[in-house]
């Protein structure tokens, strides 16, 4: 099978371009620790409001960890607890949220606070909030009827 | 690619019309679009808490 | 690649069969439109559905008819045709195992668009549970999905008789293109058959009362990302072995045309999790693995854009181009056979890169559920396959009806296909910018209690309203031109061009027609990529879900 010279050129470049892109992933994300989140652990989803850390939705600081905060959301059809919430600037926080019903997908918009909640996971992201200002916190997982009128909000005050 | 034996190597005319420089200069371009919008991602990513 | 023993058209009984997929198709087109039409339009804030039809009813239909219903039809007729004209005319047990499928698809696609009409499956046409639709709506996919199974047989028969009467030939390209598919397809629709028989339809009938829908949606995802393969490997058909024909240069290499087609089928199935990088119940090594594998089938891709770039330069310079880009005026813009896919061509420069960010495991977190990847997959799926799907349709209709394409119908078509650039421009462009302001997909219009951050995505989607609009025009056109060339065009020949290769003494490798080897590896990736996080995720499962259905 024969392959033209600039192809070769072509296929070394472009595949040299996507081994870049990987390493600078893979560095990042397993050395640097910048995961997508990825929990692991599981709740009984009917009993949310009852078991700790989601009983007590909010921000709560807390000490000896590598975050200065935990902020817990419990999301259901068609909410999120709580409704709004401040954060201080420069906070190290550990976002903490899991679904009473159906998937949801918890975005905060304009950050990379994305993550998909689902019915016995717990999902969690840690983030410093380094820039103030008002973030909106919605649903982009369809969840039924009043999907897009999921929201929150999260001020990032001084 | 075509058939270079059919071709005489001298004549700089056929030569031309064997020629995938603008192919090579497509995919390259390409490459660099590539490379530009993933390094534009990129920096929002890292720019993003 | 014997052309000479080829038959040159396609058979009147097996042109029925591909017509009888098509008509389906366009009719999902027409549905599919106006859903889209009306899903920009209540998104812009300025326009509200009549008769309490609901928003996420709508998207259930545009998702459905469009994403399954059009493209499966489309493809497993187009692939028919092509199997048809290279390897011989079907056999009559062949042609009846094609119509077999042919009804079925039918009447699952008519069981889940009722269930749809009566509000009982508004989950969208990715169904994710715990949302809980009718068992009829699982029931009616199944049916597409074995269907096509149907339609698949028919074609890997059809290959097998030629491979049998062939011994040491390599199989026509379309044909061998159209197997690969067919095979990927088949491998890959026994993830989701396995959620909806197993998990899905005993749930909604009651059988059980709980579902994992962690292993629900990995199962689906299993499937849906050689999904989007599916859709795009008959657009790759066309580019590499008829487009060459038609603009009258040759196909750059059929070896490496095969070798691509193999490495799709080696990597678009073990690549799933790209599509749950933000999911909480997955280790995120084995994402990882499975973003480094997603990464190894832009490699094939790579290879199509080089080759094509080569045959229109090498069709350019053998008709005295000069230059670096000389070439590019010698290609045939006036004829719509090549102009409309090669717009499809062109969006997917776009279309990669953005598919690339979208499968750069925690980049994900930018864009996942944003609308930035409606307006990739709206490159993908509803440009660069669709316009391919479009330029085959100006030949193939009147071929398989025994018409002819007329100049008019040629001019409205390069029309449709200008107007559905400048549309999607609008669309996908504001989509892809609205999304990495954070605006969500699927959702309807809101201002979100009236937060700024939603308040500077309206314009962007008053902009996709435009785009959408301008869309669905392009798509009232293209119906015209369909009913046109299968009803009202003149009667004559229209030829379905079939590339010939430039260098005709290098003969492909038998080695690519060794399925075992091929499908031995894709079930070892497959095993390698899924075994382990899958025992993972059935023995740590959580309680699992009830049914909802909150809409």
């Amino acid at each position: 099978m024969h392959m033209h010279k600039f192809e070769k050129i072509w296929l070394i470049f472009g595949v040299g371009a996507l081994l870049v892109f990987l390493s600078v992933l893979g560095v990042s994300a397993f050395y640097l620790g910048n995961q997508p989140p990825s929990c692991l652990a599981t709740i009984d989803q009917e009993k949310v409001d009852t078991l700790p850390p989601f009983n007590e939705p909010g921000l709560k600081k807390v000490e000896g960890k590598d975050w200065d905060y935990e902020l817990i959301f419990v999301a259901a059809a068609f909410a999120y607890t709580p409704g709004e919430v401040e954060v201080p600037l420069g906070a190290k926080v550990k976002v903490i949220a899991t679904t009473k019903d159906v998937i949801h997908g918890f975005q905060v918009a304009g950050t990379n606070i994305n993550m998909m909640l689902e019915p016995g996971y717990i999902s969690e992201y840690v983030t410093t909030f380094d820039k103030a200002g008002e973030y909106l916190i919605l649903c982009n997982e369809y969840c039924g009827m009043g999907h897009h009128m999921m929201t929150s909000k999260i001020e990032v005050v001084e | 690619m075509a058939q270079p034996q059919l071709h005489k190597k001298t004549n700089s005319k056929l030569e031309e019309t064997n020629s995938l420089k603008g192919t090579l200069a497509s995919v390259i371009l390409l490459g660099f679009f590539i490379i530009f919008t993933w390094v534009g991602v990129y920096f929002l990513f890292l720019d993003r808490f | 690649m014997g052309i000479a023993t080829e038959k040159l058209n396609v058979d009147r009984r097996d042109g029925r069969l591909v017509m009888a997929h098509f008509y389906v198709a366009f009719i999902a087109l027409a549905v599919g439109g106006l859903a889209g039409l009306l899903q920009v339009l209540v998104r812009s804030g300025k326009f509200e559905l009549p008769l309490g039809i609901g928003y996420y009813q709508v998207l259930t239909v545009h998702g459905v008819v469009l994403g399954l219903v059009l493209t499966t039809f489309f493809i497993m007729g187009f692939q028919i045709a092509a199997v048809s004209r290279t390897s011989g005319t079907l056999t009559n047990k062949q042609r009846v195992i094609g119509w077999i499928g042919f009804w079925l698809m039918t009447a699952g696609t008519i069981m889940a668009a009722v269930m749809i009409l009566l509000n009982e499956a508004t989950v969208l046409y990715t169904f994710y549970a715990p949302l809980q639709a009718h068992a009829i709506y699982y029931l009616g996919l199944t049916f597409v999905v074995v269907g096509s199974w149907f339609d698949g047989a028919a074609i890997i028969l059809a290959y097998s008789k030629w491979r049998k009467a062939h011994p040491g030939t390599p199989s026509p390209l379309l044909t061998f293109m159209a197997v690969v598919n067919t095979l990927m397809w088949i491998v890959a629709t026994i993830g989701v058959a396995t959620t909806v028989l197993f998990q899905l339809l005993p749930w909604s009938l009651g059988l059980v009362d709980r579902v994992d829908v962690l292993l629900s949606r990995t199962l689906f995802w299993y499937f849906g990302h050689p999904l989007v393969y599916f859709w795009l490997l008959p657009a790759y058909m066309c580019w590499y072995a008829i487009i060459p024909k038609i603009i009258g240069g040759k196909i750059f290499s059929d070896s490496l045309a095969r070798l691509s087609f193999i490495l799709f089928l080696l990597f678009s199935i073990p690549v799933g999790f790209h599509h749950q990088l933000t999911e909480p119940g997955i280790d995120p090594a084995w994402k990882f693995l499975q973003v480094v594998l997603t990464f190894l089938v832009i490699i094939p891709s790579l290879m199509t854009a080089f080759s094509l770039f080569a045959t229109f330069e090498s069709f350019g310079r053998s008709r005295g181009a000069r230059g670096l880009f000389g070439w590019v005026r010698e290609l045939p813009w006036g004829d719509a056979r090549f102009s409309v896919p090669f717009i499809g061509m062109l969006s997917f420069i776009p279309a990669g890169a953005g598919g690339i960010i979208n499968a750069s495991h925690q980049m994900n977190q930018v864009v996942h559920n944003t609308i930035w990847v409606t307006g990739h997959f709206h490159l993908t799926l509803a440009t660069a396959v669709i316009l391919t799907f479009f330029g085959i349709s100006y030949w193939l209709v009147p071929h398989l009806t025994g018409r002819k394409l007329t100049k008019a119908m040629n001019k409205l078509a390069i029309i449709q296909g200008v107007l559905w650039a400048i549309g999607m421009t609008f669309m996908s462009g504001a989509m892809h910018a609205a999304g990495l302001l954070g605006a969500p997909r699927r959702s309807s219009f809101s201002e979100y209690g009236g937060a700024p951050q939603a308040a500077e995505w309206i314009p962007y989607q008053i902009a996709q309203a435009v785009g959408g609009s301008i869309l669905f025009l392009a798509i009232i056109l293209m119906l015209y031109i369909f009913i046109n060339l299968a009803f009202f065009a003149p009667k004559g020949e229209q030829d379905f061009p079939v590339g010939e290769v430039a260098d005709e003494a290098e003969k492909a490798p038998m080695v690519f027609e060794n399925w075992k080897l091929w499908l031995g590896i894709t079930v070892v990736l497959i095993l390698f990529a899924y075994t382990i996080p899958l025992i993972d995720m059935i023995e740590n499962a959580p309680i699992g879900s009830k049914g909802y259905k909150l809409w």
